[in-house]
């Protein structure tokens, strides 16, 4: 069934604690501008959900108008700090015992008065309603559970790119995430409380109960307190994970003596679960009952799961509720249960929101009118708590479970996020190049390499903001933050999914913005993009003096020197060196357009970019060039490139004309991070590369095209570009510090091109 | 013999057409063996002669006689086979057809007495036993039958049911645990799947939460209780029926659902519980079967096993939840001897291939 479980009676018996005081920075932030709640109330858990307006510093440029002479400023253009609002997601999970304490809080705290319902769903919410109304004023709605499981369901798959894994538990590392198909639908899902729900889903707005079982987390728990007498449903697990089942369990080998080779039935397997106590006339111990129990359960809901998954031709196989919920006991029995029946065809799937997916789901109710699917949403690592481990002694950090608060903030993405047409299979596509969480030497290299680095960020932050004396505060407060994130992660690397060089860049990024550091290189870009200008003409007319073939040569050269601090001369053959293939294609007919991903600004956008596509423009092939939305490093942004597009336009009459003739054109990638993740792209993006027949994707630098990327299978022709500005990352690769990665990639079928692989030989 | 995790089930023929020559011939030993079987309905403290189940007047390869069977724990049997050491077995140098998990693990046991082995498969004995006892029986009433109205228990009357084209049929067997078989002729049959959850462990929950320790108590008990008081009803949960799934309010939401209640698992009586343990495990072992009936595309079941033995609570459960939740479409049916018989099929099915190897 899809109830979660009631209060136990013993527990309601707990006395509410109000003497815990709640920090307003960190838990139900932003408050005063809350509106929309909605309540799920668990049998030991609450999930509150509510949608905030945030107000946020972000960093504007503004071209100065040169009509009024302004322009004998020496500042190439002005850098603005305006403050923006924006829409975020708040989700708070506590235990029920906290209940009282929170409403007063909120209460206290909750400026907004538009606000009239509270929406509410779970099987403790009828208990609480009355408490709800009285604490809060607001009207208590309720909405049907397994409508909101679904619904939060569908929201969690669609844009948390990380959401789903299998669990290991021998594995290297435990969690393996899995990519989810840009169509999730359809899927099954599992959902265990008391009993267990087995829905199948096929679209947002259609779901079926296609059947359930009457054994469930409440058999377990129930005839689990019956057995062992403990109480706890926690307790219970862990007297399960001591246990050996085999002393409870008749098994296979106990009737057989060996294995029942014939149906290939393995000596171990359990023939009769408490078999043994039927005929064994002895004391068992608890541990053992226990375990037995949970194989018992285990076993027989992924038995029945892989009957309905078969029957209804599904493979997609989520599995939730309280049963479930993070414990790596039950995570496991089920896996091995799914294992053996579908013989490894099917992978049980479970969800690191999954404790949150009824109250997402009964927000989403309420929020209609705000058309929340319409929009794309980001998980904010610097809100976030991240996937924690429950079981105490996997992870010396972990707080005891009681009296902590768990948190997931989601944030409104200004534009809507899909994958770039041109992925050759969306659905097994992997922006990221080395994923820490199974590698553990790069792990720690990385983890130590972020740690090292914060205090060099810390300065950047304090010396962009000149003008503010509270930055040095702030900046104290971001330090914190990040380093006990990175904390975190040395201890639970899977806490936001995979971790990667991406996530770290990301997280730190996030983090930054949180105190209001919207763009520490502002100045540092205005500045270096100022220089860059000045040496244009310069270069074009030396680029133009050169014969074709040098040319070509000369300007591979500048996007690489471009894209690093330290260029010296670097002979060919390059670490992955493709560019003779190149140089052949040059040769050919010209590309019809050219989408190119761009980097850093500066040199490397003015000098090393821009010459680049200049000679693309000139061969008659479009270009469209995509940069970051936000800020992020120093990397161009949108924003900053409109001007230096205009300032160089003003030079040069290929650019002018290109830019006229609207062959070359402008886009936001709807990023803001320092990598690449092409299944996360703006829209518009997305229509104009398929408006334009793009037929060629550039990618420059080391976060997008080494980081993220250098797998990245597409199905047009491709060139990745970058030097390897990191001796340990370049030592990996087989190479040195400097070394130049050159690739260039035509899909197969259209020529047999061959990837160089990226690992040490 | 077939030697399973429980019990170990034995039937022995005993010719009846013995001519005065043969008697003669006869050696003592056999003679000896025969009439202790034959004039006891008891060995020992544990050994049962089911009396009322023997089979009389069988034609078997040619000779008549009587088929009877005889039951007992299989953690019995060293006290069996110190009896046939006592008896001399060995001395008719004769070989002892088995099969059941026991006919592999305790070869070696077998062999301390002078006993040889034919080992068979029991699935296949199973399949050959359940189609023979049909064929065999059919002089009499019919050997299969089926409950008619098995929704409304004022009308639920057991109903005779030909088998006269039997395949394809879904062939549940439920011993210690559970086979589920699609069997398609006598000779072509798969296991399709099968659970841990089963007659052992009913009896293994019974034990430990009532203290009883035998089938027949914990069934008695059973029989008593009321399973609603331990179960978590749908209308618990809903105050009626779920109706936006379909789900009656007398549906069980979590069995054993309100013992996470410490004020409910005080207020529950031992029969209660043995009651909601036998609802439990016979409604799961329904469940599957109906979803293996769907994956297989077959309408027909045939329930055998142990577990059904003097267990009519669940054969009529499994009927009903058949019929209930396959909307009519599945046929739940059971073998006549089933009520009283100790699972003789499969060591028919052992004796049939001693006789007629396949």
């Amino acid at each position: 069934m899809a109830e979660c479980v009631r209060l136990d009676r013993s527990a309601s018996s707990h006395t509410m604690d109000k003497s815990i005081t709640l920090p307003p920075d960190e838990i139900f932030r932003n408050l005063e501008n809350a509106k929309r709640f909605a309540i799920d109330i668990g049998g030991s858990l609450t999930k509150l959900a509510y949608y905030s307006t945030v107000q946020h510093k972000v960093a504007k440029v503004r071209s100065f108008d040169h009509s009024t002479k302004e322009a004998s400023s020496d500042k190439l253009y002005e850098i603005s700090m305006q403050e923006e609002v924006s829409a975020r997601l708040h989700f708070i999970k506590f235990e029920n015992a906290y209940i009282e304490t929170c409403l007063d809080f909120i209460k206290d705290h909750l400026v907004n008065t538009e606000t009239k319902v509270i929406k509410a769903t779970g099987g403790g919410a009828h208990k609480f309603k009355e408490l709800i109304q009285r604490k809060l004023g607001l009207k208590v709605d309720k909405e049907d559970e397994m409508t909101c499981l679904i619904k939060g369901c569908n929201f969690v798959l669609r844009n948390i790119p990380h959401e789903a894994f299998v669990y290991a538990k021998h594995a290297d590392s435990e969690f393996r995430f899995q990519t989810t198909h840009p169509d999730i639908f359809p899927y099954l899902l599992i959902n265990i409380g008391s009993g267990v729900s087995i829905v199948k889903v096929e679209s947002e707005d259609k779901f079926e109960r296609i059947g359930g079982s009457s054994i469930g987390g409440g058999t377990f728990w129930g005839l689990g307190a019956l057995l062992t007498k403990t109480k706890r449903f926690d307790e219970l697990l862990q007297l399960a994970s001591r246990g050996q089942h085999a002393s409870v369990d008749m098994l296979v080998k106990d009737i057989y003596g060996g294995s029942y080779g014939s149906l290939g039935l393995t000596g171990d397997l359990i023939a009769s679960s408490f078999g043994k106590s039927a005929t064994a006339d002895k004391e068992f111990s608890k541990e053992d009952m226990a375990k037995s129990l949970l194989h018992m359960i285990s076993n027989d809901i992924g038995q029945l799961a892989c009957l309905y998954a078969k029957l209804h031709n599904l493979s997609r196989v989520y599995f939730g509720g309280f049963f479930i919920r993070g414990h790596p006991v039950t995570m496991h029995t089920i896996t091995y249960s799914i294992n053996f029946f579908t013989k490894g065809e099917v992978q049980a799937l479970f969800l690191r929101h999954e404790g949150y997916l009824g109250a997402i789901g009964a927000f989403l109710k309420g929020a209609e009118e705000d058309n929340p699917n319409q929009y794309s949403w980001g998980e904010n690592y610097a809100g976030s708590s991240g996937l924690m481990s429950v079981s105490p002694d996997m992870n010396p950090m972990q707080r005891a479970r009681s009296g902590t608060f768990d948190m997931l903030e989601m944030d409104r993405l200004e534009r809507q996020l899909v994958n770039l047409p041109l992925l050759q299979d969306p659905s097994s596509y992997i922006p990221d190049t080395v994923d820490l969480t199974e590698d553990a030497l790069a792990r720690e290299y990385w983890l130590y390499c972020f740690e090292e680095a914060l205090d060099g960020v810390v300065k950047r932050a304090v010396a962009s903001q000149p003008d503010m004396p509270e930055a040095a505060e702030r900046a104290e407060k971001f330090s914190q933050k990040y380093r006990h994130k990175l904390q975190t992660l040395r201890h639970q690397p899977f806490a936001y999914g995979s971790l990667t060089v991406r996530s770290l860049l990301d997280t730190r990024e996030h983090c930054l913005n949180e105190f209001n550091f919207p763009d520490p290189y502002s100045k540092i870009k205005q500045k270096e993009n100022d220089v860059a200008l000045r040496y244009y003409q310069k270069a074009i007319k030396s680029l133009e003096e050169l014969s074709w073939e040098e040319r070509q040569f000369a300007l591979a050269q500048g996007v690489l020197a471009g894209n690093v601090f330290d260029w010296g001369a670097k002979a060919r053959p390059w670490l992955v060196d493709s560019y003779d293939q190149w140089l052949e294609r040059l040769k050919g007919p010209p590309h019809k357009c050219a989408l190119f991903f761009v980097d850093n600004s500066g040199v490397d956008i003015i000098l090393g970019v821009i010459p680049f596509v200049r000679e693309l423009l000139s061969r008659g092939t479009e270009v469209i060039l995509a940069s970051n939305s936000a800020p992020a490093l120093n990397d161009v942004t949108n924003g900053e490139l409109q001007i230096l597009t205009e300032r160089i336009a003003a030079m040069d009459p290929v650019i002018q004309a290109g830019l006229r003739e609207d062959r070359l054109t402008l886009v936001q990638s709807g990023s803001s991070s320092p990598c690449l993740d092409l299944s996360r792209l703006d829209k518009v993006l997305a229509m104009v590369v398929r408006e334009r027949q793009t037929d060629l994707v550039i990618i420059e630098g080391m976060g997008r095209a080494i980081h993220t990327n250098y797998y990245a299978m597409l199905s047009c022709e491709s060139l990745k570009m970058a030097v390897i500005k990191n001796s340990w990352l370049a030592d990996r690769l087989g190479g040195k510090l400097f070394s130049v990665v050159f690739k260039y990639e035509v899909p197969a079928g259209k020529s047999s091109q061959c990837s160089p692989p990226l690992t040490r030989s | 013999m077939d030697i399973g995790g429980t019990l170990v089930k034995l039937v022995y023929f005993e010719p009846k057409d013995i001519t005065a020559e043969e008697e003669q011939e006869e050696v003592e030993n056999l003679k000896s063996i025969r009439r202790y079987l034959t004039s006891n309905t008891a060995y020992g403290k544990t050994g049962i002669r089911d009396v009322h189940l023997e089979l009389q007047d069988l034609t078997l390869c040619g000779r008549t006689g009587n088929l009877h069977f005889i039951r007992f724990p299989t953690h019995d049997l060293p006290v069996f086979l110190q009896m046939g050491r006592n008896k001399h077995f060995s001395s008719l140098h004769t070989t002892l057809c088995a099969t059941g998990g026991g006919a592999y693990k305790f070869e070696n046991d077998f062999r301390t007495v002078n006993l040889q082995l034919h080992k068979l498969d029991e699935l296949d004995c199973l399949v050959r036993g359940v189609l023979y006892m049909d064929s065999v029986v059919s002089g009499g009433p019919s050997e299969c039958y089926y409950f008619e109205n098995p929704t409304d228990p004022d009308h639920c009357i057991q109903r005779p049911y030909t088998l006269e084209n039997p395949y394809p049929l879904l062939l549940v067997n439920i011993g210690s645990g559970v086979s589920i078989l699609a069997v398609y002729s006598e000779n072509n049959y798969k296991r399709v799947t099968g659970t841990s959850l089963g007659g052992g462990t009913f009896l293994g929950l019974c034990c430990l939460l009532t203290g009883c320790s035998t089938f027949e108590e914990a069934l008695e008990m059973a029989s008593e209780g009321e399973s609603t008081r331990v179960d978590k009803l749908v209308r618990d949960i809903y105050g009626g029926d779920y109706e936006r799934f379909g789900l009656p309010g007398w549906a069980v939401a979590s069995s054993f659902g309100n013992m996470m209640s410490k004020e409910k698992r005080e207020s529950v009586s031992k029969e209660d519980l043995a009651r909601a343990t036998l609802v439990t495990i016979t409604n799961n072992i329904g469940s599957i079967t109906r979803m293996c009936a769907l994956n297989e595309n077959i309408e027909r079941v045939v329930f055998v096993g142990n577990f059904l033995r003097v267990n009519t609570l669940s054969m009529k459960l499994l009927a009903y939840a058949m019929d209930y939740w396959s909307k009519g479409q599945l046929k739940a049916l059971f073998l006549r001897h089933e009520v009283n018989l100790t699972q003789p099929q499969k060591t028919v099915g052992a004796l049939l291939e001693l006789l007629h190897p396949s």
